[in-house]
């Protein structure tokens, strides 16, 4: 390993929430690890260090994104490791943890362990990989969780596959009480939203598309955070979507449960107007550019009342942490009918820049710190490590952010294999420009553009 | 990919939220002519009623003893069906015959499409072959304007999924404005499957636009959830103005035109009927609720008709019903669709711009 230098940050506006910092200051960075950050940023460049002019720039800890993508191994044409750790590092995710549903499923150890491997040898930022829950994510028995425990798993989702035997969820949050993992289940109930494409609503009724009620969702939520209630586990719900989700959350974490959440970064910014093409306005008519497969995605894009929603919990710490739900698909699976595309939108690359353009980041709404907190100390406190700060020896993960840049979108210039985004030539304000990971810079927007 | 291209549409409304708006190109809407036809909801009255009274015309041509006219010799046209429906596939290759086209027909289900091929190949291998208008049956809603988007060939929607079938609503429009004759406050009462009815969406556009009001009524198990009994929809629901009934009395009570819709088996199979006896009985277009209609109300339904569960045999056979009437303006309707579309030249068509 080569030897890494050391790195001065100099004269950014550093926001590290989780030790309460929002102020200008250095960042000193030596042997991978953060070495200091200054009182002040006082114009002397100490000896020895490589300068990283940050004026006018945001210094964050790296981004952690608990919910992730990878498609290795199986599914290669859509993804990689190499680049879909290289889409993270772009989007300022210096760790992602890796959903279980390859080919084959994260279900046993050496699976993991390969997952592992390769990230080890072409990933440009931390992987964490996430088990399923049941074999093959089937949903009919329990994957040997003490065993993808052991093999370093961080928590336990059969991801998109709910699981819809209530007691076979009941048994898997019992079991990984020892285990001190979290069960990371999408909720859904499949029957409730039997064919549906989209959200039910205005939309789905002017399209003909059949919808998925808000229900589908929040029954589902509902009854796991009573399951959890009966086991005491520790239950993570993602990408919530539904104000009723949020009721259900508030009322468990009143309960004093042991539940966190997550939102993604579209369910923030992207409703389900957004199916019709034209960037969220209604037209008059529909149009060719209407059916937007790239919008297709599960759960499915909410109505205005649930993005409003989902912003205040958001702001107000009920949903803990933001996560991409990075769904990289081909060309193929989008290039076809609506009923026909696959589900999930490419997110790591604009997950920032889009939720600081589109959602109304003020002090009085989502603010800016606390935006940063659900991208970094949230994350890192469901993970349990020392992740997500730049405290004095921890990672030197760090993602510096231009507030002003203006850019537009371009998935042909994604790093990501796919371009699946329906942010295609929208303009974003605010953008990664640096991401270091582990003290070495794996990301510079100058030599990328 | 390929060149996409846009129908003519109006102008929209602009509600921006920061950094969202692209704005579509407004020179390119001007420069380019109507090629589709995906739905009635970017014609205005205006140009609904030119393809009514071309029609009118075409019902003359289409009554003749010799039924051929040159007007569209030399033109290509394949009905491309992904479900079968051996009415609106006849009634389109008939209309295309009259008017001397070529007409090829294309059962997708026994063709490439089993082998896997996707729609977009599909589409590509026929537009290989220099044809003039694709008009397209599809099971999944929006197919016909994914197919428009890649296809330099005129597009005409054939039914899409529970989206849109334009050419019923044409033949629909034809067949009361014969009766009736000015549409404007005309009572249009549609019973039926309104969830996944293309037919119940193309309808209520075409027959607002035109001026008429229009009742729904169904079991609330076949209605949008946020569609209410008892209420009209606001602009949100995007079907403004549209009356949703209490219960069927209430629809047919003054209507002048009632229309009833085809109920599939699988919707009692799904859950959403308890049977269709039981539908029968309570939505059911009989004899007493057409006499509570206006005197000389019409009956129509776009077919096929299940005698005796959504239609009682008597009134569908009765001096009200004018279903086969519908049958036989569907053809003059899609004479003058076809026509509409086909009748420019392809190099014109395909050179953008060198129009208006």
């Amino acid at each position: 390993m080569v030897a890494r230098k050391k790195l001065a940050i100099r004269g950014g506006r550093v926001i590290d929430p989780a030790q309460g910092i929002d102020r200008i200051a250095d960042v000193l960075i030596s042997n991978g690890k953060i070495e200091e950050i200054t009182g002040k940023s006082d114009g002397h460049t100490p000896d020895g260090y490589e300068q990283i002019d940050a004026s006018g720039l945001i210094v964050s800890p790296g981004f952690v994104d608990l919910h992730t993508h990878l498609r290795e191994p199986g599914q290669e044409w859509k993804e990689t490791i190499a680049t879909g750790t290289q889409a993270a590092a772009r989007g300022g995710f210096t760790t992602v943890c890796a959903m279980p549903n390859t080919e084959p499923v994260q279900d046993t150890a050496s699976v993991v362990d390969d997952v592992m491997r390769r990230a080890e040898a072409v990933g440009v930022v931390r992987v964490l990989p996430i088990g399923a829950i049941s074999v093959g994510q089937n949903g009919k028995r329990l994957a040997p969780m003490g065993e993808l425990a052991d093999a370093g798993v961080i928590g336990f989702s059969d991801d998109g596959n709910p699981v819809s035997d209530a007691n076979l969820m009941r048994q898997a949050l019992a079991y990984s009480v020892d285990l001190g993992l979290p069960i990371i289940n999408h909720a859904e109930d499949k029957r409730l939203g039997a064919g549906g494409v989209m959200n039910a609503g205005a939309v789905a009724t002017r399209l003909g598309l059949a919808g998925v009620a808000a229900e589908a969702e929040t029954a589902m939520v509902t009854r796991d955070l009573q399951l959890a209630g009966l086991t005491g586990a520790r239950l993570h719900i993602p990408h919530v979507s539904t104000i009723g989700s949020i009721t259900a959350l508030r009322s468990a974490k009143e309960r004093g449960l042991n539940v966190t959440a997550e939102v993604t970064p579209h369910h923030l910014t992207l409703t389900d107007e957004w199916v019709y093409g034209q960037h969220g306005e209604v037209p008059e008519s529909v149009g060719p550019e209407s059916y937007d497969t790239n919008t297709k995605v599960n759960p499915p894009l909410r109505s205005r009342a649930d993005e409003e929603v989902l912003v205040e919990a958001l702001a107000e710490g009920l949903i803990d942490v933001i996560a991409t739900d990075h769904a990289p698909h081909a060309a193929t699976d989008k290039i076809c009918t609506y009923n026909e595309a696959a589900y999930g939108i490419n997110v790591l690359e604009t997950a920032f820049s889009s939720i600081f353009t589109l959602v109304d980041v003020d002090p009085k709404m989502l603010s800016l710190g606390r935006l940063i907190e659900s991208l970094t100390a949230g994350p890192a406190a469901i993970l349990g490590r020392d992740l997500g700060s730049l405290e004095k020896g921890y990672s030197a993960d760090v993602t510096l952010i231009d507030p002003e840049m203006k850019w537009t979108v371009n998935p042909q210039a994604f790093a990501s294999k796919s371009v699946n985004t329906p942010l295609a030539g929208v303009e974003l304000t605010g953008r990664v420009v640096i991401t270091i990971y582990q003290g070495t810079k794996v990301f510079d927007l100058r030599n990328h553009g | 990919m390929t060149t996409s291209s846009k129908t003519g549409k109006t102008s929209r409304a602009t509600r921006t939220r920061s950094g969202t708006r692209t704005s579509p190109n407004q020179a390119d809407m001007m420069a380019d002519p109507r090629r589709h036809l995906l739905d009635l909801d970017d014609l205005d009255a205006l140009e609904i009623e030119g393809l009514l009274n071309s029609a009118e015309g075409m019902l003359e041509i289409a009554g003749r003893d010799v039924r051929k006219t040159p007007a569209l010799r030399g033109k290509t046209i394949i009905t491309l069906f992904f479900e079968n429906s051996t009415r609106t596939r006849v009634s389109f290759e008939q209309a295309g015959k009259i008017l001397g086209a070529d007409v090829i027909n294309v059962a997708a289900s026994t063709s490439s499409v089993s082998k896997g091929e996707s729609l977009l190949n599909t589409v590509k291998t026929l537009e290989a072959m220099q044809i003039d208008a694709l008009v397209v049956r599809h099971p999944h809603s929006g197919a016909p304007y994914f197919i428009a988007n890649h296809t330099d060939a005129s597009v005409v929607n054939a039914g899409d999924g529970t989206h849109a079938h334009p050419t019923q609503s044409l033949l629909d429009l034809f067949t009361v404005r014969k009766h009736l004759g000015d549409l404007a406050g005309k009572r249009i009462a549609i019973v039926g499957d309104i969830l996944y009815s293309r037919v119940a969406r193309s309808d209520i556009i075409a027959f607002q636009k035109m001026g008429a009001e229009v009742v729904v009524s169904c079991p609330n198990t076949l209605l949008p959830d946020e569609w209410q009994p008892g209420s009209i929809l606001g602009q949100q629901t995007g079907f403004e103005n549209l009356e949703i009934a209490r219960n069927v009395d209430e629809a047919v009570e003054g209507a002048d035109v009632v229309m009833a819709l085809r109920i599939q088996q699988e919707r009692q199979e799904a859950g959403h009927l308890p049977s269709l006896r039981e539908y029968s009985d309570r939505w059911g277009i009989n004899s007493r609720r057409m006499a509570m209609a206006h005197d000389g109300a019409l009956l129509m339904h776009p077919g096929p008709m299940n005698e005796g569960v959504e239609i009682a045999s008597d009134v569908a056979h009765g001096v009200q019903s004018v279903i086969e009437e519908q049958v036989r303006s569907g053809v003059a309707v899609r004479m003058a669709v076809l026509y509409a579309l086909c009748a420019r030249s392809r190099s014109t068509r395909n050179g953008a711009g060198t129009e208006n």
